[in-house]
């Protein structure tokens, strides 16, 4: 199982912010992934917009980086604060 | 409690030969242009909130010639007019100190991984950088 993560505005646009989820075989990559959560939760688009990054195993990664179905994937909307 | 002068105090205590010392308080701001503000309310993703501003830290140490550098960020339920955040800078020259608390608060305004949202008395709303914030912090690179 994966654990994914969701922050910010992002989790109030899926309604939870952890979920343990198993990816199906497809999903092994950060773009499949966006992919399939924007599908699978209706998020209208909102997952596949690079302003969202992702991080593996809390490292931001460059897309489309690998993953496996035991990483903690975390949604980042836009940073800051101060 | 969070009080940046006392933060400052025991920054400025450990001080190791610096000639000055520049610090910048953070608070929450009162009200917007529409709206009273009730709070902020911060989130971070641990551990990558602390190794972000860690390396931005060295990033700050080896550009300029600093003898402290310090910063202290709150996160969750932040009530309208107290303090958010506090950096200081300690060097041997005016302007490295200056530079270098500036440059750190243009990291945590555009990079350091936070999500802030403001409570209102009209709402919530999810507080993103503006477009000046992006500005400010490119002129470090």
């Amino acid at each position: 199982m994966a654990r994914i993560l969701f922050f910010g505005r992002l989790s109030e646009l899926i309604g939870f912010d952890e979920r343990e989820l198993d990816l199906p075989h497809h999903v092994r990559d950060t773009q499949s992934l966006r992919e399939w959560l924007d599908s699978e939760f209706q998020t209208d688009g909102e997952l596949l917009l690079s302003i969202n990054r992702i991080a593996i195993n809390a490292q931001i990664t460059q897309e489309n980086a690998d993953l496996s179905n035991a990483d903690e994937v975390a949604f980042l909307p836009p940073v800051g604060g101060g | 409690m969070f009080h940046p002068g006392d933060e400052l105090s025991a920054f400025e205590a450990d001080m190791d030969g610096a000639g000055g010392v520049v610090s910048f308080s953070g608070y929450v701001r009162p009200n917007t242009k529409e709206s009273n503000v009730i709070a902020l309310e911060l989130q971070a993703y641990s551990p990558l909130t602390e190794n972000g501003i860690q390396a931005a830290l060295d990033r700050a140490m080896k550009r300029w010639p600093l003898t402290g550098l310090r910063v202290r960020h709150r996160i969750g339920r932040i009530l309208s007019g107290e303090a958010i955040v506090f950096v200081a800078a300690a060097s041997k020259r005016r302007r490295a100190a200056f530079e270098a608390a500036d440059f750190v608060m243009d990291y945590l305004k555009t990079e350091a991984v936070f999500w802030k949202k403001e409570i209102t008395s009209d709402g919530a709303n999810w507080i993103e950088p503006r477009r000046e914030d992006y500005e400010d912090q490119k002129r470090w690179t």
